[in-house]
């Protein structure tokens, strides 16, 4: 037993050298910062951004703003991306299911920056959408910078995204039960309703999840789609920094973003574990 | 069948829209004019030659590539090597140091970047390729850690037991049995991270002063407006991931 033990105790003296860099590492460049943060968020600017948050119609509208897209987005990327996991993982032939995907992945490989701006290419007022309803007798739409076309990029993203997460949760789910299922008597809506659904769900709610925090904390895509009215809140936190040099109201900015996805995560936390 | 013909246009109108943005960009960098809108007034390359001829651009690609290959590799070794501990041996307050470890993965890239931007200022730390490159191993260390804990198991723990008491050191052991052992997930895990470093805008925009990386060049070429040299920056970005990515499959294949 003994010798056992200082086997253990060995171990343990290895392993807290190993695990030591890491902790140090995310000590120094990720706790430390996040600290050195919330004090100068305490600065007279921060404060005061703390306090425009409650009454300023331009802070909260940011804020306002910044939800109402995460949400729509989230919304819609969900909407779209599972039925297109769906039809991969059920009527696509399994040898073509990988292709599928990589298919449907091919703008990621294009750099983040570059796919926002392709965006303003297609929705441009000369662009190639409008070329297309001209074409066909239809009026031009007026989509370039604005919120519509900041919802439009963000959703061709996410739907990416959460067709790979979705359809990782699918393939998993064991065809037996929904042979049982079937014997059972259910038709295709109850099966879906009481047995995929349900097993889905954790996958599609990480998903919807990630989609959110990623939505909400992002300036790329407002920026260069939005066009500058209606601020989303990582565009009023760069403001503050850009142009004012206020890196206090910044801190405190950030801080209430950070409040909000972790308020997100508990409120989604529960449908992300699987059923017993 | 009426199944079939359903998903069928159900597929074909999301890869239209999935892909119509990409095909507009590559298409457009080929113009032969000033705007990379319709109508198409000829087929041109100079825009591309101008992107390889230009010295700032290919510098930032250089830059790309060396912070985006060096954050990795600390980012993998600093994950690997705590992966390695948590499934050796039971420390007190693991958990609570996992959480921390791989709560980077859960916060705005822009929070971090900020943070680390009020950090240096307090601290007087000058701007470089090297803030660049510390934020972007704070962002991929985690994603390191998850994924090597993930494939390493009973087994590798066995074969370490048993390289230790047949005498090798820690360092062979780590170098020669375990490291090998999980090669496939260490490759994953360092391709991964090259991705999101490459492909990073914020916290690169936020850290750097003079020397930037592509991402920040290409945003400081997007103020310009519709331009095609843009879209032939996007393209080639393009081309050479789609490269990479079928050298990367054609690898994996022939094993």
């Amino acid at each position: 037993m003994t010798a056992r033990r200082s086997i253990e105790a060995a171990d343990r003296v290895r392993a807290a050298g190993l695990v030591l860099p890491l902790a140090a590492w995310t000590a120094a460049f990720f706790l430390l910062p996040l600290a050195v943060m919330a004090l100068t968020s305490l600065r007279p600017g921060g404060l005061a951004a703390y306090a425009a948050m409650w009454n300023s119609p331009e802070y909260l509208g940011a804020f306002l703003n910044s939800l109402e897209i995460a949400a729509t987005v989230t919304l819609l990327s969900v909407a779209l991306a599972y039925p297109l996991a769906w039809i991969v993982a059920e009527m696509v032939p399994a040898r073509w299911q990988r292709l599928a995907l990589a298919l449907a992945v091919v703008p990621f490989w294009t750099s983040y920056v570059v796919r926002s701006y392709a965006w303003s290419l297609v929705l441009a007022r000369q662009g190639v959408l409008n070329g297309w309803l001209e074409g066909l007798g239809l009026p031009a739409l007026a989509l370039s910078n604005s919120r519509a076309a900041v919802v439009i990029g963000f959703t061709h993203f996410f739907t990416m995204l959460l067709a790979l997460t979705i359809y990782a949760s699918l393939v998993r789910l064991p065809p037996n039960l929904k042979r049982a299922a079937a014997d059972l008597g259910a038709g295709p809506v109850a099966t879906f309703r009481h047995v995929v659904w349900p097993l889905a769900l954790p996958g599609v709610a990480t998903g919807a999840f990630l989609t959110f925090a990623l939505c909400i904390g992002d300036y790329v895509t407002p920026q260069i789609l939005g066009g500058g009215r209606d601020l989303a809140l990582p565009q009023l936190i760069m403001l503050q920094l850009g142009r004012r040099g206020d890196i206090a109201a910044a801190s405190a900015l950030s801080l209430v973003l950070m409040a909000a996805v972790t308020i997100a995560y508990l409120c989604s936390a529960r449908f992300m574990r699987g059923p017993r | 069948m009426t199944r079939y013909a359903l998903a069928a246009g159900y597929m074909a109108l999301i890869y239209g829209f999935i892909f119509l943005p990409v095909a507009v960009l590559v298409l457009f960098s080929f113009q032969d004019g000033r705007l990379p809108v319709p109508p198409l007034r000829g087929v041109t390359l100079r825009w591309h030659a101008a992107v390889l001829a230009d010295g700032r651009l290919m510098g930032a690609l250089a830059h790309s590539l060396a912070v985006a290959v060096l954050s990795s590799l600390a980012a993998l070794t600093l994950g690997f090597l705590a992966a390695r501990a948590f499934v050796t041996a039971r420390l007190p307050g693991a958990a609570l140091m996992r959480g921390a470890m791989v709560a980077p993965l859960s916060v705005s890239y822009l929070v971090i970047g900020l943070g680390l931007l009020a950090s240096f200022n307090l601290m007087g730390t000058g701007l470089s390729l090297w803030t660049v490159g510390i934020g972007h191993t704070v962002i991929n260390a985690p994603l390191c850690l998850v994924i090597c804990a993930a494939a390493l198991g009973p087994g590798e723990a066995q074969a370490e037991r048993a390289a230790r008491d047949l005498g090798a050191s820690d360092l062979r052991i780590m170098w020669l049995v375990t490291a090998p052992m999980i090669a496939p997930a260490l490759l994953a895990a360092f391709l991964l991270s090259v991705t999101f470093s490459w492909d990073e805008f914020i916290i690169a925009f936020l850290l750097s002063r003079f020397d930037t990386t592509l991402p920040v060049e290409i945003w400081s070429l997007l103020r310009g407006g519709l331009n095609p040299r843009t879209n032939a920056v996007g393209s080639l970005v393009f081309l050479v991931s789609a490269l990479a990515f079928l050298a990367v499959e054609l690898g994996m294949r022939r094993r």
